[in-house]
């Protein structure tokens, strides 16, 4: 409890001396000195005649100066505070009443209202309405001597016309309750059969804005409650609008009240009681009327609601001017005016939401990304060289096995190594002499026959004159890299230890073997073109795939073209023959077509380029991680995903590639899109293209332009010449050239091989040099081809060309050569000049269907006919 | 209140002969309304590009620049400017009054099928045998084009071109809308060479001819198709097609000499118009009125719904005095 009254009873404290004192306005101390003596001291404890006390003036008689003395007023005896702001007669600066507009006074309206209370006849102040001062401003006062008069508008005389139309627009503004100025009036001016020629009329007075600002935080048009309209009474006044409109603020500026309304005094209406002088007792408790509130969204009808939709024509007229729409829109807003014309709605800049594929589900869907460690890693290695974002997303990722010792290092923060280390290069050397022992012949002289052969090719004079290294096959390390540079530097210095020199000798000698061995595949690999085969080719319309390791192709590639051609077949056009793609049309285009750049800041144009590894078999052949695969004896490709092969230049040199037993356990090799119209280098021949001169078949015989032929003298592209093997399930293949120019495999083993749709849809080969297919090595020893079924019938073998083929092989057992079809004759020049198979095992190969869909050679077809 | 709708006119359609114009200047490759109707363009196989006035007939310019035969036209909205193109591998830009060149555009690899205007004329559009559409600016003095489109795998038969759009046909049977507004290339296959593509005056549609002899109605925005219309021929010509001008009707040019007309909705063949013998080449429909024009061999063939009177030439000829 005590503590609890403590609470309440905060402890009043003493209030200190410094902050009794009071300063006057200019900084002095004053002090108070108590109520009854006088406020405020002056001077020494109200000593007069010291500093700042009171004195009194000394007498002056003033008898001769009476002529000149006014009436005193009272601020002659106001001291400087009584004048100030919070003094009792605070000075201001203010019109004076002749500059004075005709707003009223509102401390006089507060007299006046007061005083009409208690007047004579309660409610009015009939007195002061009847004697009021003739006063008017100065402006009204230079109105009138310019000829203006009351109620007029100001401006220039206007026809009747005008005239008659702004009093439309004024009632109707007025809405249907009652128009202010006397409706007898303006009907006058509607009906207008009297209209006189060269008569001009004043203009209409105009509403004045009121342009106070609005401070207040409520709605628009809220006037609050007024109390002088609440307690006025009465049944009209029984429903009290909050919200009032410009009309009938208008009405309130004008200062005209309603005609019809009783005005009353005093408190009345709801609630209140009845005072003896009242004899009506009936509104006591207020009944509210329905008609007060609006029934109807949008105001009343016109016409007093009295006649509906039947009412008769002037009612139910119909209003052709928008403008005039106001009664029907009701009450317009304080601070708003209806818009003398309408909007402009472009209904083209009108978008609709994009339309969601009916699958579409809100939520991101990733790519699907095959587990890595499901998949054999070469595979996964295949995949991420073979789709960019892949490789990009995890550089390092691959399998430790790919790691070197530095990275590894690097990724356990080890500290450098500063000598070798004993151990672990004791096992390492170890392992490797017993690997170099146990398999002597498929490493050590071989290995030295093919650094001889590298060096051989690289100091070439072309590889001499080949100067930017476009090829670099570790990439992905850098350290790697720059030693294989040095190598092939080395190399083409012809320095013979070249490859002792680039090795890094921190390495451990087995890491050093492998690299050893790599760097010799890869040179040999990637020896310059310009010595075997670049003569033999010609670059391809796009030489950037030349110089680049990737290739550019669009992003979005079409769907499958044989879908849509069994839509179109059915007639089911839309969603199956519509293919939709990214198009980032020129800046400058857009501007051009005053159009916004859909894709702002997009550095590009046209179809989204996206950068592709060219298919290199570098990439799928890498060294496999078990050291037993120095030999490469085992390589097991489970899967191969190609998703886009892009055969840039087909130079495959297998020369040093030595599979022993190459297992191709692919079992659905589904690669649907062979759509590379990039085909950079490429080289199929053209010899059969029938240039469709003979489809111009113009009309008009006598307009046989000999111009026709011209333009497509160029097209020597057509490339399909189309030799079409077909194996059982290999239905159309047209192959025109192929060149290889050495291919040792010893064994090959593919089990299956399921093409299930190639489609070739290349139309712009521009290249038509090849109608020559090398094949210049030696060591074919033996092909098993389990099942080779060729169905075509008649293969003419026209070719006298085949110069030398030197099947060396004892072992070419070909028990399995069933039929030889042979469909289509035109293989026209095939050199197969050596071709060396040691082992090929195809035990079966599915080509369901493979289709060379470049049926649209049709250009000339539809040429101008006359 | 609601009154029964007034009945809607019965379309009419251009089967009266009104007149013949023989162009005398070889075979016309193509005929244009300019962007008014009240003129037309013919192309001539002997170079050169004339214009025609539609009401009297008489041979208004000679345009004579080009190298080989004018293969397309087109006027620009202000009628200040002509386009047009050829197999000469070049595109040129007129002066109407003056018949100069004001620009010579060279750049594409073949012979140029088609050209187009945009709304304000600000960039020529032309389609070429060698695959590619380029865009052509009309303010710069720039003489490359803005922008290659080469996403076409055979030659450009056709284009047209719309406030936003751009629609070409190939040869390669797809059809190209370009959406510059949203930046995206829609690709209908229609797997038959296109011949000619139209924007229907809603701008809901497409219309497409092809090789196959049909011609086809697709809606604009999925690709489906809303009409296929056939009986006339068309195997290996490059003919036109069009829509009339209040869409009411399909037209295209045949083979055997007609002007095949359907009507949209139902796609019944409403008049099969005989126009000659030959194989008529070109057409186009007038911008707002009932008005055809036809190309066959060297003629201009002017056909409208009623026979003309003499009352509307006197107007036309006061107007053109004033």
């Amino acid at each position: 409890m005590f503590s609890i009254t403590c609470v309440d009873e905060p402890l009043r404290k003493p209030v200190p001396l410094y902050e009794q004192t009071v300063k006057d306005e200019k900084g002095r101390y004053q002090r108070f000195h108590g109520a009854f003596t006088g406020g405020f001291s002056a001077g020494y404890f109200n000593t007069v005649g010291t500093k700042e006390g009171w004195t009194p003036a000394t007498f002056v008689s003033s008898r001769q100066q009476k002529a000149g003395r006014q009436n005193a007023r009272p601020e002659d005896f106001m001291d400087e505070e009584d004048l100030g702001d919070h003094g009792i007669a605070p000075r201001q600066i203010t019109t004076t009443a002749d500059f004075a507009s005709g707003r009223k006074d509102v401390i006089r309206d507060k007299a006046r209202a007061i005083t009409s209370l208690s007047a004579p006849i309660p409610g009015d102040t009939v007195l002061e309405d009847l004697v009021a001062p003739a006063r008017s401003s100065m402006g009204v006062e230079l109105l009138r001597k310019m000829g203006w008069k009351d109620g007029q508008g100001v401006g220039p005389r206007v026809k009747r016309r005008l005239c008659k139309q702004r009093a439309d627009s004024a009632t109707r503004a007025f809405g249907s309750a009652s128009p202010p100025n006397g409706s007898s009036e303006s009907q006058d001016e509607e009906d207008g059969e009297f209209v006189p020629e060269n008569v001009t009329f004043a203009p209409k007075d105009v509403t004045p804005i009121d342009f106070t600002p609005k401070v207040d935080l409520h709605g628009l048009g809220y006037r609050g409650l007024n109390p002088l309209a609440a307690l006025r009474g009465g049944p009209g006044a029984g429903h009290i609008n909050l919200f009032t409109m410009d009309s009938d603020r208008t009405n309130s500026l004008f200062g005209e009240d309603r005609k019809g309304q009783r005005r009353r005094g005093g408190v009345a209406g709801q609630g209140f009681g009845v005072g003896a002088m009242e004899d009506d007792d009936e509104d006591i408790y207020h009944r509210d009327i329905m008609s007060n509130y609006d029934t109807v969204l949008g105001g009343e009808e016109p016409g007093n609601g009295l006649y509906g939709w039947t009412a008769p024509q002037q009612y139910n007229r119909k209003k052709k001017d928008h403008s005039k729409d106001a009664a029907y829109l009701g009450k317009i807003l304080e601070g708003f005016t209806l818009a003398s014309d309408k909007l402009e709605t472009k209904t083209v800049g009108i978008f609709p939401p994009p339309n969601l594929p009916r699958d579409f589900r809100p939520v991101h869907y990733f790519r699907p990304v095959v587990d890595l460690s499901s998949v054999s890693p070469m595979v996964a290695q295949a995949l991420q060289t073979s789709r960019g974002h892949m490789a990009q997303e995890e550089p390092s990722k691959g399998g430790r096995h790919q790691l070197d010792s530095a990275q590894r290092r690097e990724l356990l923060g080890e500290a450098t190594l500063q000598g070798a280390d004993c151990s672990l290069y004791s096992s390492e050397t170890c392992r490797h002499n017993k690997m170099s022992l146990l398999n002597p012949s498929r490493f050590a002289p071989h290995a030295e026959q093919q650094q001889q052969e590298a060096l051989s090719v690289w100091s070439g004079p072309t590889a001499q004159a080949q100067t930017g290294q476009t090829f670099k096959p570790f990439e992905r390390t850098p350290h790697k890299q720059a030693r294989y540079d040095l190598y092939i530097d080395q190399l083409k210095q012809g320095d013979r230890d070249a490859l002792e020199l680039s090795l890094d000798p921190t390495m451990t000698e087995w890491e050093r073997g492998r690299e050893r061995d790599e760097f010799v595949r890869a040179a040999l690999l990637y020896k310059p073109s310009s010595s075997s085969l670049s003569c033999r080719f010609t670059r391809g319309k796009q030489d950037d795939g030349v110089e680049a390791d990737t290739v550019e192709v669009t992003r979005d590639q079409e769907n499958d073209v044989d879908d849509k051609q069994a839509a179109v077949k059915m007639k089911m056009f839309g969603k199956l023959t519509r293919d939709t793609f990214e198009w980032h049309p020129d800046n400058l285009l857009c501007k051009r077509f005053n159009i916004p750049d859909p894709y702002p800041g997009s550095g590009f144009v046209g179809m989204p380029k996206v950068k592709r590894d060219k298919f290199s078999v570098f990439n799928f052949l890498t060294v496999s991680e078990s050291p037993t695969a120095i030999g490469y004896t085992t390589l097991h490709i489970h899967t191969l995903h190609y998703t886009s092969l892009h055969y840039t230049s087909l130079s495959l040199h297998y020369t040093s590639l030595h599979y022993t037993s190459l297992h191709y356990t692919i079992p659905h090799y589904t690669t649907p899109h062979y759509t590379t119209p990039h085909y950079t280098t490429l080289h199929l021949t053209t010899p059969h293209y029938t240039t469709p001169h003979p489809h111009y078949t113009t009309p008009h015989s006598h307009y046989t332009t000999p111009h026709y032929t011209t333009p497509h003298s160029h097209y020597t592209i057509p490339h399909y010449t189309t030799t079409h093997y077909t194996t059982p399930h290999y239905t159309t293949l047209h192959l025109t050239t192929l060149h290889l120019t050495t291919l040792h495999l010893t064994t090959l083993h593919i089990h299956t091989l399921h093409y299930t749709s190639l489609h070739y849809t290349t139309p712009h080969y521009t290249t038509p040099h090849y109608n020559t297919l090398h094949l210049t090595t030696p060591h074919l020893t033996t092909l098993h081809l389990t099942t080779l079924h060729y169905t075509s019938p008649s293969l003419h073998y026209t070719t006298p060309h085949y110069t030398s083929l030197h099947y060396t092989t004892p072992h070419y057992t070909t028990p399995h050569y069933t039929t030889p079809h042979y469909t289509t004759p035109h293989y026209t020049t095939l050199h197969l000049t050596t071709l060396h198979l040691t082992t090929l095992h195809y035990t079966s190969l599915h080509y369901t269907s493979l289709h060379y869909t470049t049926p649209h050679y049709t250009t000339p077809h539809y040429t101008t006919p006359h | 209140m609601s009154f029964p709708q007034p009945k809607p006119e019965v379309p009419q359609l251009p089967q009266n002969l009104l007149r013949t114009i023989d162009c005398q200047q070889g075979a016309v490759r193509a005929v244009r309304f300019n962007a008014d109707g009240n003129y037309l363009l013919s192309c001539g196989s002997d170079k050169s590009l004339k214009l025609w006035s539609v009401s009297r007939g008489t041979l208004l310019k000679t345009y004579s620049g080009h190298g080989y035969e004018v293969l397309d036209a087109d006027g620009s909205y202000d009628n200040s400017q002509l386009c047009s193109c050829s197999s000469d591998k070049t595109v040129i830009l007129w002066d109407v009054a003056t018949g100069q060149v004001t620009r010579k555009l060279r750049g594409h690899a073949g012979k140029v099928n088609c050209v187009q205007f945009n709304e304000e004329a600000t960039v020529i559009l032309s389609g070429s045998i060698d695959g590619t559409v380029r865009c052509w600016d009309t303010r710069s003095r720039k003489f490359d084009p803005i922008q290659i489109l080469d996403e076409a795998q055979d030659g450009v038969s056709s284009l047209k071109v719309s406030e936003h759009e751009l629609l070409t046909g190939s040869v390669d049977g797809r059809v190209r809308r370009y959406d510059l507004r949203m930046g995206q290339l829609h690709v209908d296959f229609i797997n038959s060479p296109i011949t000619c593509v139209c924007f229907s005056a809603d701008g809901q549609c497409t219309l497409t001819s092809s090789l196959d002899s049909t011609v086809r109605l697709l809606d604009k925005s999925t690709g489906e198709m809303l009409g296929e219309y056939t009986g006339h021929k068309m195997k290996g010509y490059k003919l036109d097609c069009c829509l009339s001008s209040k869409d009411t009707h399909v037209l295209s040019c045949s083979e055997d000499g007609h002007v095949y007309c359907w009507d949209l909705v139902e796609g019944s063949l409403m008049l099969k118009l005989p126009v000659g013998k030959a194989v008529v080449q070109s057409l186009s429909f007038h911008p707002s009125e009932t008005r055809l024009l036809t190309a066959m061999e060297g003629r201009v063939q002017v056909w409208g719904a009623e026979p003309e009177e003499t009352e509307e030439e006197v107007v036309v000829v006061q107007q053109e005095k004033a």
